[in-house]
């Protein structure tokens, strides 16, 4: 059984978010998310089919116009099935200003690959404000 | 170690963590920390979060900002915490157009909710402090920056514009952001707002014939899709005159749409390029693209819908230009729209006020043309014409029409015109 652990980030939105991995190589448009149940409906997509609603996501980047992107996110949050927590990869500007708008925590920049250290299903803790990830032994 | 206003190109690398990326003074501070009140605060929050994916340094004032307000519900929510939170602009931004509730709801079944989403971003807009322009091309008229101006502009035609034919200075905004900017009177320093990050980087040969907008239009998607990262630069081979403000609005509309291009240059032309070496800042050109004839019919067939039958033409994205009306008036003298088709020209209330005065607007209603004040193509007010085909000059116009599922054929002025006298286009 691995160890809980703790992993240093950066900052990019506050807050803090506890929740289960759900992780994405690809990058994310949150207007391709079912609104009612959080469920990616792009095709093709790594997530296709599972649900963002409370999980710590993991992804490449953001992509999509602000405008869609932002629409997509607020309609997720008005529905209660906004991602608990984000982590990014490639950090871009529609992904930080519809995170902010609809206050989902952001952070980069982990110490490590997170594609190597975090599976889906961990259960992990992403504290924005103290610029931590910490992972639940497993 | 934090580096200074990196370009947006050097993202995703992995720096060490904690690392305190922007600078705030002291009312700055008070800002983020909620001394001004919650809607500055939030306003705040998101210019920070932005200046840390950046790398900014620091904040810097901004003296002109424009919303690209869209009348979508999240944008809306956006401007509404935060003048519910007491938020009002210190650099009152001119704003996008929604829809003309008035005017264009008998068009199409427009739902009450539409409607009143619609009222409400007006409401919310007018209580933060907005100029309620509902224009897409603030730049041409009534917020036009000066050289070296620090602004913060949202819409995708008109951030180019301000850079690269204005030489103003503003990265590419959101309405969320453009909007924080106008409420806090700042904005991350990073990107664009520094000349080393406005050089060109990419040298783009251009044989083809430019003879009007459309063709300047066609030439920016093109460009849109190969230019990647680059800031492009253009080298007009068989171009002889100044090009007209409407065909540099139309090139940078579409490399802002099919790419992500909010700067560019006109070797010769726009303010920063007298010649290669002010364009290039010395340095030799990183990529080059060659833009023929063949490859701007090839785009157009690529974009457009294949001829047939059409139930309306849809002309003013980005907005018509008071200019672009007098030339329509001229070439529609004595012809008439089909009845089959709805002919639409969007523009603005002050080009629509012009034509009226000079007359030029006579002609275009006798054609059977209407002219829409304060309207976006891409709102509710159109769902009557989707599930068909309609014709424009703009491939903006089609691509977001597209998603509201409106196929579009996309043809030169002319052709329009000729399509809305048939009711069809070849």
């Amino acid at each position: 059984m691995a160890p809980e652990r703790t992993m240093r980030c950066r900052r990019v939105y506050k807050g803090k978010g506890e929740g289960e991995v759900l992780l994405s190589k690809d990058a994310i448009c949150f207007y391709l998310c079912d609104p009612e149940t959080g469920v990616v409906i792009e095709e093709g997509h790594a997530l296709h089919g599972k649900s963002v609603a409370g999980k710590i996501l993991v992804v490449k980047s953001g992509k999509g116009s602000s405008v869609v992107m932002m629409d997509g996110l607020y309609q997720l949050k008005m529905r209660g099935n906004l991602p608990a927590a984000i982590i990014v990869d490639e950090v871009e500007p529609v992904l930080v200003s519809s995170c902010v708008v609809a206050e989902v925590p952001v952070v980069d920049r982990l110490e490590e690959n997170p594609y190597t250290v975090l599976k889906d299903g961990d259960r992990v803790v992403v504290d924005a404000d103290a610029e931590t990830v910490l992972i639940e032994a497993r | 170690m934090c580096s200074k206003g990196a370009r947006l190109k050097t993202l995703g690398k992995r720096a060490k963590a904690g690392c305190v990326w922007v600078k705030l003074r002291d009312e700055e501070k008070r800002m983020l920390d909620g001394e001004r009140g919650y809607g500055t605060q939030r306003a705040m929050e998101l210019l920070v979060a932005l200046g840390t994916t950046f790398e900014a340094d620091e904040m810097i004032p901004v003296t002109r900002t424009h919303v690209a307000l869209s009348g979508q519900e999240g944008d809306t929510y956006w401007c509404e915490l935060l003048v519910d939170g007491g938020a009002y602009c210190k650099v009152p931004p001119t704003t996008n157009p929604a829809w003309a509730v008035e005017e264009l709801s008998g068009v199409s079944d427009v739902t009450d909710a539409e409607r009143e989403l619609a009222w409400r971003t007006f409401d919310v807009y007018r209580r933060i402090g907005a100029k309620l322009t509902y224009c897409c091309t603030p730049e041409l008229a009534g917020n036009v920056p000066a050289y070296g101006e620090h602004v913060a502009f949202s819409e995708s035609s008109a951030t180019p514009y301000v850079n690269a034919v204005l030489g103003a200075r503003s990265n590419r905004e959101s309405s969320v952001s453009a909007l924080a900017c106008a409420v806090t009177g700042v904005t991350p320093r990073y990107g664009l707002h520094f000349a080393e990050n406005r050089k060109g980087t990419m040298l783009v040969d251009v044989e083809a014939d430019l003879n009007e907008a459309y063709d300047w239009g066609m030439m920016g998607w093109y460009v849109g899709r190969f230019v990647g990262s680059h800031t492009p630069v253009f080298r007009l081979r068989n171009f002889r005159r100044r090009p007209t403000p409407e065909e540099l609005l139309y090139l940078g509309a579409e490399l802002n749409t099919s790419g992500a291009v909010p700067m560019y240059h006109i070797l010769g032309t726009t303010p920063e390029a007298p010649d290669m070496r002010a364009a290039f800042g010395g340095v030799a050109p990183a990529a080059e693209l060659v833009v023929k004839n063949e490859h701007l019919a090839e785009q157009q067939e690529l974009l457009s819908e294949k001829g047939g039958r059409i139930n309306s033409v849809m002309l003013g994205c980005p907005h018509y230009t008071y200019d672009q009306l007098i030339d329509l008036a001229g070439r529609v003298e004595g012809k008439k729209v089909h009845p089959d088709v709805s002919f639409w020209v969007l523009t603005s209330w002050d080009a629509i006020e012009l034509a009226r005065r000079s007359g030029h607007i006579g002609a275009i209603e006798a054609f059977g043309a209407r002219l829409v004040p304060d309207t976006c193509i891409d709102e509710p007010c159109w769902k009557t014409f989707e599930g068909g085909t309609g014709v424009t000059d703009s491939p903006k116009n089609m691509y977001y029409r597209k998603r509201r599922g409106q196929t579009f054929a996309i043809r030169r002025l002319s052709e329009c015109i000729e399509a809305a006298v048939r009711g069809e286009v070849s």
